[in-house]
């Protein structure tokens, strides 16, 4: 009897020795991160909405046209690199290194356009008075919150960061499995922060932008 | 190195699969452009937009980071504890609340000295 239940402890998963989870190091690895990763943003999207509801003045800078067809653009070039990047992940599988190396380079001209987009409009709100700390989108031209400058530019610009380090992370990827240096998991690890990065998006785009339409 | 795993994730989820999950998200994000033509009130913007938000989210874990075909340990390890540290991050809206109240009406709310 002793026996049978040792042996039922030696095959679970849990019993030490084994990767419970199935998955290698580096996937469990990149899990974690984009936990910790995911309450950051969380944190930074609670502020914003925590200074919105405190300051009477929020500005609505967005109009339908161009702004909110701009970061429409934007939001569906970023999901259709997403899907490339699962393209790549399921050519990364297969084995075949060429198809993998032109899925991904896709991918990464994707999030190269979403970067150039959100710089493109960066530079229009900087042109518009839009500072860190100070705005004229307040109601009749007058100053609005200027935490509004400090949130959108805070927000957008880790987002944007992330991508610009997304897209090198892929290029250096792509090269070494193209390479036959890295292995299909390591595809597969880049491309869940890709993933990520989208899926942040996700959030960012409503909250920032389709919750401050200017009619 | 652990080629088991791999070769049990080489069939989880087809391209056909894929595509319709993306089309999906594109959907949802035109719903959600949508609702930016409607005047709605902001409180029940706001609900509309995050719950389609959160759905998107959850195609894209389930299907595009394949979470869908991982064990379901990984889930409950990662999920709910990232659910629970964000609900504990809304504590500060109740600060929000009394702070806006007391900037609309400044009379009627006493402020502590």
């Amino acid at each position: 009897m002793t026996d049978s239940h040792s042996d039922v402890l030696v095959e679970s998963a849990w019993s030490g020795g084994g990767s419970p989870f199935a998955i290698g190091s580096k996937k469990l690895g990149m899990w974690l991160f984009i936990a910790s990763d995911t309450l950051t943003f969380a944190a930074l999207l609670l502020t914003y909405s925590y200074s919105r509801m405190t300051n009477p003045n929020w500005p609505k800078p967005f109009p339908i046209v161009p702004a909110i067809v701009f970061s429409t653009i934007m939001t569906i070039v970023l999901l259709g690199s997403s899907l490339t990047m699962v393209m790549g992940v399921a050519a990364a599988h297969r084995g075949n290194r060429a198809s993998t190396v032109k899925w991904m380079l896709a991918t990464m001209l994707g999030g190269a356009i979403f970067c150039g987009l959100h710089f493109t409009e960066w530079m229009h709100l900087i042109a518009e008075e839009l500072r860190p700390f100070s705005n004229k989108f307040g109601p009749g031209g007058t100053a609005g919150a200027p935490l509004f400058g400090a949130t959108f530019f805070g927000i957008t610009g880790l987002h944007m960061t992330h991508v610009a380090i997304g897209v090198i992370y892929l290029g250096i990827v792509a090269t070494g499995f193209g390479r036959g240096k890295f292995s299909s998991e390591d595809v597969e690890v880049s491309g869940l922060y890709w993933h990520f990065v989208d899926l942040v998006w996700m959030f960012v785009f409503p909250m920032i932008y389709l919750m401050s339409v200017k009619y | 190195m652990s080629s088991h795993s791999s070769d049990a994730q080489q069939h989880a989820g087809s391209t056909k699969l894929f595509v319709w999950v993306w089309v999906w998200l594109v959907v949802i994000t035109g719903v959600e452009v949508y609702l930016a033509y409607e005047h709605l009130n902001p409180r029940t913007m706001l609900l509309l937009l995050i719950s389609l938000s959160v759905v998107k989210a959850g195609l894209i874990m389930s299907y595009f980071m394949h979470l869908r075909f991982e064990r379901a340990s990984l889930v409950w390890t990662l999920i709910p504890a990232v659910i629970f540290c964000i609900a504990m991050l809304t504590m500060i809206f109740a600060d929000g609340e009394r702070l806006r109240d007391a900037r609309e009406a400044p009379q009627e709310i006493a402020l502590p000295k």
